[in-house]
């Protein structure tokens, strides 16, 4: 039997807007991107040119500092447009979709029969390795070092988050050979979280190579950084890569059928969406044919991942990398004549100084909650708030403190190499002084990794 | 509200950049999101949501929780004055009495702290934080009801620029401003700021005379004078005696600090682990009582400990005071062993010295200079085993 690890410290906040159990009809895939803003610690390089013809698995980009790992095109068509920014930074590469895919072979091959370096050299010349991603830093995993342990998550607990049993709907197969595969990856164990309190896909009932252990409690239950915390935390000088049960199947389909095939399954979710349901697609997809048409008239923000750690992007945005979910909920920029004495009852809080807590308690209330900050940053004033829902051994606020002064060695005292940005988000959602703490967790990643490496 | 709004709007370009109040930002900005939360969304990546509260509703919160303490305070101003002067009065008019003297300060309080506020923001072009709000109130709450109100005015500037501006305004503070602007005026003007006269308003009208044999002493002053006091336990749990305005209701108190509590604003673990300090230290002296050099000593140690803890600011300083975040304690583990100190030493001041009638002032400021180093150790233990943690692997 496996074990049960109790999360105490945590808040799941109940929105408005899940997706309904079943899948759309299939949208044909016009445009996809790759976004390089999505991958951390990479210095990118172009591989293509606007015009040019590429397959499914053709490199888009690769990384400066390892040339071997790739950022493949999920689709098949012509490089259609490079949008560069400020200091013609690429933003993103854009690929017009032919209607049927064509693949680059990669070669079916069993992966039990391959040593770790050509199963290494086969993932990263067919984009699928920036799925592995390494903590400390939260970045693209170095093909160079091994980690100590492999986490998956096998489900979500964010918000509105999709059921892991549809996105992984008849692919055992699949994931059981991603797993082997990944198995060659790292000498020590590869674990996998499940929810104790829901079902479980079935897709993890008997796999192979693999350490199940169940969690109960609220989000963020279900983040891998919790899962390493509670198992096995990080020391220093040690890595762990960190890999999603999606991209797993993915990776089981290289070795099966030798293809990148980047088709994952994601749910459209959000109050303002009309028709909420999943789809299929692929990674990067254009979110355009799922939201034009299909959101509430106003002003909305469309997010490419979840209301905790997503990303804001426009109508004719891009689905990021890594992300399972579209949210969209409406923009909060109206003033509010006196909104810091009025108990609203239309808020959500942790704190017992609006209705919200009382609401929760008579019963499961779910909130339609717009994107507005309720108030000014300020310095920390509170204590003790962070602590509710951070369920790592760690000094939250002090953690942050010691980046926002630059304190190397305060930060590595203080746990900074265990944690990356979405283990940091409840904090940011009830910080009372509005402290932006994703964005700092960020920043002291980014300074250690280049000042310790 | 949208005329208002519409207002804010005209005039809010002659405060920007290239306007002709530019200098005055912050005092429009400070009054702009006085009236209305500002409608900014939240940013590109990060969390999108986020929760209902601010810094403005907390404060807010702690202010609720003040205001049994401050309508009581009123009252008992009134009742003691007619009391001293011998004289029949109603409910009403004893209230009318007090909120007619007590109300001054208030306004004094805050008129001058926000001015002083406003002053280094417009110099600083900072914006108006909110912490005043709670201070302002705070301090008029812990003085004596005859202080002079131009000796309120300095300590509130005492307390807003060196307690808190210097430091970089709100959050930043070592100290709680509130206790600073105390202790200024303890030290400054010890004559009004204690001894038997101060606590009781006693100004007569044509005719009237105080009471033969009226002693305005406090409950503590009595003790540390003679070891006993005439006042009942009872009576301090009411408030029905003489002290600082706000300090002398533990039921009132006690409303407060339910209100603090149940909001999370204002942390159980301070205000329990303050009592249990009070608590034992109280015991001890209790028990060490009869070795005592002088009488009156012997005689106040003898005070049993839970009487202690509702005579004198105990009950209102661990409650308001002692739970300020900023400078308390931060971490949980360490708010018990800062609170337990702040009761410990509250208790052991006020038996100890006679010329410090009240002790939780002092081991209140005194433990704002520790609490860091109580953090500092409880963030060691955890730094400490996250290192073991580190060798153990490489050792294995």
């Amino acid at each position: 039997m496996s074990d049960v690890i109790k999360i105490k410290r945590g808040v799941d906040i109940k929105l408005v807007g899940e997706a309904e159990s079943n899948f759309a009809k299939p949208t044909a895939i016009e445009t996809a991107a790759i976004k390089p803003d999505d991958f951390n610690g990479v210095r990118f390089k172009l591989a293509v040119k606007e015009g040019e013809e590429v397959k499914a698995g053709t490199p888009l980009l690769y990384n400066k500092d390892h040339e071997q790992v790739k950022f493949c095109s999920p689709v098949s068509g012509e490089v259609a447009q490079i949008v560069r920014g400020a200091k013609r930074k690429i933003l993103e590469v854009r690929v017009l979709a032919d209607k049927e895919t064509q693949f680059e072979d990669f070669g079916a091959v069993d992966p039990k029969s391959l040593p770790r370096e050509e199963i290494i050299n086969k993932l990263t010349a067919s984009g699928c390795w920036p799925f592995f991603k390494e903590r400390p830093y939260n970045v693209v995993a170095d093909p160079e070092k091994e980690p100590k342990a492999i986490f998956i998550s096998g489900f979500d607990s964010a918000p509105l988050a999709p059921k892991m049993q549809l996105l992984l709907e008849g692919q055992e197969k699949e994931f059981q050979t991603g797993i082997y595969a990944l198995q060659q990856l790292t000498a020590g164990k590869i674990h996998l979280g499940l929810n104790e309190n829901g079902p479980a896909s079935p897709v993890f009932a008997n796999i192979d190579g693999i350490t199940i252990t169940k969690y109960d409690g609220p989000h963020p239950a279900g983040l891998v950084g919790v899962h390493i915390n509670k198992l096995d935390p990080i020391n220093s000088g040690e890595k762990v890569w960190t890999i999603t049960p999606e991209h797993i199947v993915i990776i089981g389909r290289l070795f099966l059928e030798g293809k990148f095939d980047a088709r994952i399954k994601i749910a459209l979710t959000g109050s303002e969406v009309n028709e909420r349901n999943y789809h299929e697609t692929i990674i990067g997809a254009a979110v355009k044919p799922f939201v034009s048409d299909n959101t509430t008239e106003g002003n909305n923000r469309i997010i490419s991942g979840n209301i905790l750690t997503g990303t804001k992007i426009k109508e004719d945005g891009y689905l990021s990398f890594y992300e399972r979910q579209i949210t969209v909920i409406p923009e909060g920029d109206q003033p509010e004549l006196f909104g810091w004495v009025i108990p609203k009852t239309d808020k959500f809080s942790i704190s017992r100084t609006l209705p919200s807590w009382f609401q929760r308690q008579l019963g499961e209330v779910k909130y339609k909650l717009d994107t507005g900050l309720h108030g000014e940053r300020r310095a920390f004033v509170v204590s003790g708030e962070y602590e509710e829902v951070f369920p790592f051994d760690i000094f939250p606020v002090q953690l942050i403190k010691s980046i926002m002064i630059n304190d190397i060695e305060a930060m590595e005292n203080l746990g900074i190499y265990e944690v990356v940005e979405e283990d940091f988000a409840l904090c940011e959602v009830i910080c009372t002084s509005k402290i932006p703490v994703q964005k700092i967790v960020r920043e002291g990643l980014d300074m250690m990794k280049q000042e310790v490496g | 509200m949208k005329v208002l709004q519409d207002f804010l709007d005209n005039v809010k370009p002659h405060f920007e950049e290239g306007g002709k109040f530019k200098k005055y930002w912050p005092v429009y900005d400070g009054l702009a999101t006085f009236l209305f939360v500002p409608g900014h969304p939240t940013e590109k990546g990060g969390a999108h949501v986020r929760d209902g509260i601010d810094l403005k509703r907390t404060m807010n919160t702690v202010i609720m929780a003040l205001i049994p303490t401050l309508l009581f305070g009123m009252w008992n101003v009134g009742f003691h004055h007619f009391h001293a002067l011998g004289v029949d009065a109603t409910f009403f008019e004893q209230f009318l009495f007090g909120a007619i003297k007590v109300l001054p300060l208030v306004v004094v309080s805050y008129g001058v702290g926000l001015g002083v506020e406003f002053l280094f923001c417009i110099i600083k072009g900072h914006q108006i934080n909110e912490g005043y709000l709670v201070t302002g109130m705070l301090i008029p709450l812990i003085m004596p009801v005859d202080m002079p109100l131009w000796m309120l005015a300095l300590s509130v500037i005492f307390a807003v620029v060196i307690g808190k501006e210097v430091f970089g305004g709100t959050g930043m503070n070592i100290f709680n401003p509130a206790l600073l602007a105390r202790a200024f005026a303890f030290f400054a003007y010890p004559a009004f700021m204690s001894g038997d006269s101060v606590w009781i308003n006693t100004s007569t009208k044509a005719g009237q005379t105080v009471v033969d044999g009226f002693s305005g002493a406090t409950v503590l002053g009595d003790l540390a004078a003679t070891g006993v006091t005439s006042y009942s336990a009872l009576d301090a749990f009411i408030g029905t005696i003489p002290g600082s305005i706000g300090e002398t209701s533990v039921i009132a108190i006690m409303l407060g600090a339910g209100l603090l509590i149940f909001t999370g604003i204002g942390s159980w673990r301070i205000i329990l682990s303050a009592l249990a300090g009070g608590a034992v230290m109280g015991l001890i002296f209790n028990a060490v009582a009869p070795y005592a050099l002088s009488e009156t000593q012997q005689a106040f140690m003898a005070v049993p400990f839970w009487h202690q803890l509702i005579v004198g600011g105990f009950a209102f300083g661990i409650v308001y005071m002692a739970t300020d975040p900023v400078s308390g304690a931060r971490t949980n583990k360490g708010k018990w062993i800062y609170g337990f100190l702040i009761g410990f030493l509250a208790i052991m001041i006020r038996v100890f010295n006679p010329a410090y009638p009240e002790g939780v002032m002092l081991a209140i400021l005194f433990m704002n200079t520790m609490a860091p180093l109580v953090d500092h150790y409880v963030l060691e233990a955890n730094i400490k085993r996250r290192k073991k943690r580190s060798s153990k692997k490489v050792g294995a």
